[in-house]
This record gives structure tokens, sequence and C-alpha cells, in this order.
């Protein structure tokens, strides 16, 4: 199955989903992009260059663990977990990053901007630049600036400005709207490194093909570890672009299932979640360059959203699973905020593994099913983010008595020394 | 009367056409219709008014926050267009629907060019639909007589331009600088050059927009473009100095 291949529709569309929509200042900016990004997909070399950045710089590939201890405890299928958590900056979002990196020296742009909801994404494209000497601009809502502080604080001392988005909801959809504003400005030596598998043709599918390097290593470490394929995959799903890394690599495995699991927030009925196809609230629209799954209203204004993970705190998803949805390709869940909760606290004290509040919406799904299986089959999940770099929100997360006495200590000791 | 007919009956009379601008429902309806008075008292030719959406992605910050508070103030597509059947009956300069695709495509194709139309409006500017994802709609306004506004932008290549001009009927927006709405440009040469090349494309008439701030704007494009664009610097006129502020802004404008 090759998604990405447009000869018998629509250049950048996935059935109804996708395409461009942006203003005509940018079409130019996009066909420069889209020409510079066909190049590089069909350029071998560049490929060899990139594994081999991933490799010298994040520590690729990253292994796969056996978690055996919560297998057993489940008792039901096996649990391999992918290990996204170890690339350097904590994340899978590196992968994207420093592809584009890539891209951009090849387009001879000097300045980089982003938008980041949590963080991940903005810390990432933080040390691409730092690293291959781009100027570097971070558009952060300015809720998430208040609640994400230790991320603004790497993205700042690795020479990066982080500009505070005092628009809308202050949060990941309006950072996007800056960054676009900002595009529309500086296009002529400036690029846009899009976080997630979101966003106008090409950005869907160069960010996919970016992450496919997590599922192509995935499918062969399975292979030799177990001896077989996995019987289901199981992946976060905020914009997309983990589980799509991890999910191409088994995309012509008709055997494997693969599951998103996307943000439950409060439950279904609330109007509290970010769960695009798990739940029946979103509908089609276009926003953001693109068209697909929106959590929206009558007339197209979109709603609030809301999850303990603000990476997955985001009105829209990629459109290529807008497409795969439809076609039942991928089957979609949703994990509550509270389930979160709980799967983090089981993860943690069963095998010492720390995932990211986003990662842990797939372990929640993954968890859920595992007993419902048998001990021989096998399941993978993608632990896309690291948990213990976001100590400040997992700590309000599990409200933590102790972490809030530290704290206060903390503030009367700046206080202290202020005076 | 259809715009191009319309606009060709005013330039009779003149160098230098107005197109004002209006966000429904900031501050207010009543706030807006106060406006458009203003406006028509001045002699305004056309009027785009922005339905209000949640992500203003091609607008400043200034039309930002009206899009925001008209949207919590809870402004309906509904009212947009019930206000734009009562301003259209009533003043002599016609009307434009501006906004985002999402708006139109929430409701269909079809039924937004019938409720434009039944409203009175000769016409739209959609700032994030290409061309390439227009064919429907455009097909579908053609045969209503309303007319699809096409932007032509300092990017935009002759190959481009020739492309955007081929569809372009009644008025051809001009983006006289990179950006978003709101901040000031700097007319100069590139500006007329920008012109010329957009005209070899298109027979409609050319509208210049982003930055047309005061009269030395006006004097500058006149002679060369159809008609000048104003919409942030109005906007700020009226939050700065109210219904007086506005008058005096469009009476030295159109001197």
């Amino acid at each position: 199955m090759d998604i990405f291949d447009f000869s018998d529709g629509r250049e950048g569309y996935y059935g109804e989903y996708g395409g461009v929509f942006l203003p005509e200042i940018l079409h130019a900016t996009i066909e420069e992009l889209l020409v510079c990004f066909r190049e590089c997909k069909s350029d071998p070399k560049f490929w060899q260059d990139y594994v081999a950045l991933m490799q010298s710089y994040s520590g690729r590939p990253t292994p796969v663990t056996h978690l055996e201890n919560l297998s057993r405890k489940l008792g039901g299928a096996q649990i391999y977990v992918k290990r996204e958590d170890l690339n350097h900056t904590g994340s899978h979002k590196v992968n994207n990053v420093m592809g584009q990196g890539l891209l951009c020296q090849r387009l001879g742009k000097s300045k980089v901007i982003a938008e980041t909801g949590a963080g991940q994404h903005g810390f990432a494209t933080a040390t691409m630049a730092a690293r291959f000497g781009f100027d570097c601009k971070i558009y952060m809502g300015a809720v998430d600036v208040a609640r994400q502080r230790p991320n603004v604080f790497w993205m700042e001392n690795l020479g990066a400005e982080v500009i505070a988005v005092q628009d809308g909801q202050k949060t990941l959809k309006d950072a996007i709207n800056e960054a676009m504003r900002d595009w529309v400005t500086n296009m002529a030596d400036t690029h846009y490194i899009l976080g997630t598998a979101c966003g106008p043709h090409p950005f869907p599918e160069m960010v996919s093909w970016f992450q496919s390097i997590i599922g192509f290593e995935a499918r062969e470490q399975m292979l030799a570890q177990t001896g077989r394929l996995p019987d289901r995959v199981y992946a976060c799903v905020g914009g997309g672009s983990n589980a799509m890394g991890i999910f191409q690599g088994f995309f012509d495995d008709d055997n494997v299932e693969l599951i998103g699991s996307e943000a439950g927030g409060e439950g279904v009925g609330t109007y509290m979640h970010a769960a695009r196809l798990a739940y029946d609230d979103a509908t089609v629209g276009v926003a953001q360059g693109f068209k697909t799954y929106f959590l929206q209203n009558d007339e197209g204004n979109m709603n609030e959203t809301h999850s303990v993970a603000a990476g997955l705190d985001y009105i829209g998803v990629n459109p290529i699973f807008s497409h795969l949805h439809d076609k039942g390709k991928v089957r979609f869940e949703a994990a509550t905020d509270i389930e979160v909760k709980e799967a983090l606290r089981l993860t943690m004290r069963t095998e010492g593994l720390i995932p990211a509040l986003e990662s842990t919406h797939a372990f929640v799904t993954a968890i859920k099913e595992a007993p419902t299986m048998g001990k021989d089959e096998i399941i993978l999940i993608n632990q896309s983010g690291r948990g213990d770099k976001d100590i400040f929100t997992i700590a309000d997360a599990l409200d933590d008595a102790k972490w809030k006495t530290f704290i206060e200590g903390k503030a009367d000791q700046y206080r202290g020394e202020k005076n | 009367m259809g715009l191009q007919s319309f606009l060709a009956e005013r330039k009779k009379d003149k160098d230098l056409l107005v197109m004002a601008h209006v966000v429904c429902g900031y501050p207010s309806f009543e706030a807006n219709m106060q406006e458009l008075e203003i406006m028509a008292e001045a002699g305004v030719d056309l009027v785009e008014l922005q339905f209000p959406f949640s992500e203003p992605s091609a607008d400043g910050p200034l039309f930002v926050n009206a899009n925001e508070q008209s949207l919590k103030a809870g402004t309906t597509v509904e009212d947009c267009f019930e206000f734009m059947k009562q301003a259209s009956e009533r003043f002599p300069f016609q009307l434009l629907m501006m906004g985002y695709y999402n708006t139109v495509f929430k409701m269909g194709e079809e039924t937004f060019v019938k409720r434009l139309k039944a409203a009175g409006g000769v016409g739209y500017i959609l700032p994030d639909l290409p061309v390439e994802e227009s064919a429907n709609l455009h097909r579908l306004s053609e045969e209503a007589g309303i007319e699809p506004i096409i932007l032509m932008t300092p990017t935009s290549s002759d190959k481009r331009l020739a492309q955007l001009g081929a569809v372009s009927r009644g008025l051809v927006y001009v983006v006289a600088r990179k950006g978003v709405t709101g901040s000031k440009t700097n007319m100069g040469d590139d500006v007329l050059a920008l012109i010329e090349r957009c005209r070899q494309h298109t027979d409609a008439q050319i509208g210049v927009g982003f930055g047309i701030s005061g009269k030395e704007d006006m004097d500058f494009l006149r002679g060369s473009a159809d008609m000048a664009i104003v919409g942030t610097a109005a906007l700020k006129t009226w939050e700065q100095s109210g219904a007086d502020g506005l008058r005096k802004f469009f009476a030295e404008l159109m001197a």
C-alpha cells in the first residue's frame, strides 16, 4: 500500500482529505518546498545522510523492550515497546525536526520557525537549530508557556526566541496560526518546521516520511526478537506523527492490526476531549491549511479541546488517518485523563518506564486489550516520548503532595534571594 | 447590477474607487451599521463584510481580535447574512462577503451562493481558498451572477498570474506586500510594477490592499490602480476615536 502515490488521484489528497488551503501569497513557497521535498525523497543519499545523522546524534536505532512484568501481570498478550523516548530531546519529534533541518539546508534558508504545544517539538526544533546554525523562533500559546516552563527554559537556553501567543485559546492551534502569519511575511529566508503530520501538503507526507524510520526499525526488530510480526500495534494520536511513523512499518502486513489512541479527556459526551475519530463529535472541515476531521461547531468554528496531555490537545487530525479511518485500516480508541494517570502509575511500578502523558494514551488502550488476547499473541506499543522531563505536568496530574511542598520551598527560597 | 458593471458605472465619475471593510458583529452590529453609514456618506464604493472565523490565520492582530470578540459575543452566520441584507437594501455601495473557506464549506457551496445572493451580496473573498480548489464554487457563482474575488500577490510568478487571471472576473485584489493585514506598506515602484504585471493577466478592475492607511496612499495609487482597499486603518480609527474619528478619516482619505 503506497498512500503517497498520487498518480491515480489528486496530489496531496488521501481520499477526500488533505489538500492545500493557504493564502495565495504562500503558493510559490509551498511549490518550492514540494519540489525540494520530492528531490530529497527520490535521492537515496538524502535518506542515508538522515539515518547517519539520527544514529550519531539521537542514538538511533531506538531499542524495542519486552515488558515481561506487565505482560505477566495482565495475563494476556506479550507486550513490547518501541523506545522513542530514548531519542535525544526525549521524544520522536526529533526525527521530523532533524529531517526538516537537512531539507532546510537544501532550501538554502537561514531561519526556522515552529509551533509547539507541550513544548517537545519546540525543544527539538531549538536543538536542531542550534546544531545547524539556524535562527530559530518558536510560537507557543501563552497558556502553554505558563504551564510548560521547563521546555521554554531549554528552548531559550538553546538560543531560540519563544513567543507567547495571546490569541484565541492561547494553545497549540493558536500557535500554528501565528507561525503561519510569520511565514506569510518572512517566507523568503524562513522555513516553517511543522511539528506533526497535519497542515497543507506536503507536510503530512513529509513528516510521515521522516517518522517512518520508527516503523521500519520496529518491524525488523520485532522479527529479530520474536521471530514474527506483532498482532497489534498501538500508538497515541494527537496530530498523528508518531503513529504514522510506527504504522508505516506495517501497512503492507494485513494481519497486523493498527490502533490509534486519542485523548478522551473527561470522556464521551463531555465535549472536553480531543478525540476526533474515536468519538462522534468531529466533522469534516477546512482549517489551518488542510481538510480533515475537526472538533468544530455547525458553522465551522473550532470548539475548545481538552486533554491532560498537551501534545494531544488539538482540534484536527492528520488527513491520512481520516482516510484510513474511513477505510477501516486503522482502529481508533480514546483514553481518558483518569485512565492515563492509572496506566502511568502501573507502567512505572511494574516496568520502571516513565512514558510521556501523550504516549501513556497508547498504553491505556493496550493494557485494556492485552488481557483479552492469548499469551502467544504479541502487541507493540510506541512509547513516543519520555515523561520524566515533564515532571511538573506529571506531578500535577498525579497530584503529588511531596512535590508541591518541594515547589513551595523552592518558591520561598527564590523570594528570599530577591529580598 | 453585477459587480463588473457596477464598478464600471462608478468609475465614470471617479479615478479611484474605494473598498472598505467591517468585521461583522465587532464591536457590535449597531456599530457596524454606524460605520457603514459613514462609509456611504463618504462615497465608498464597495464594502467587504467579514464573517468571523475562529482561526483567521491570514489576518493581523487587530482583525484577529475582532474575529475573536465577535464570536465570543455569539455572532452567527445567519446574523451576518441578515446584516448584509439590511445593508444591501439601505446603502448605495455594493457588498462582498469576506471570510475563511470553512464557513462556506460547512454550509455547502451551493447554499452559500444562494444565501449570499439572497442577502444582496455580489461577490466574496476567501483568502484561504486557492484556485485549485475553487472550480465548483466558481461555476456555481457564475451561474448565480456572483463574483469570486481573486487575489494576486508579489510572490506570484507570471505563470501563476496567468492562471489566476484566467479565472478572475469583476475585481482582482492585488496584495501590495507580503504578510498579514494591518501593517504599513511602503508604496513604491515595486507596487506599481506589480499592478502592471497583474494587468497583463486580467481585464478585471484592480483593487490594491494591505497597508493602505491615508490620502498619500490614495494619491500614489491614482492613475495606476482602479480601487484602493482600506481595512485595518479604518478599524483602528474606529477603536481609537469612534464615529467622529471615522468620519474624519474617510473625509480625508477621499478628499
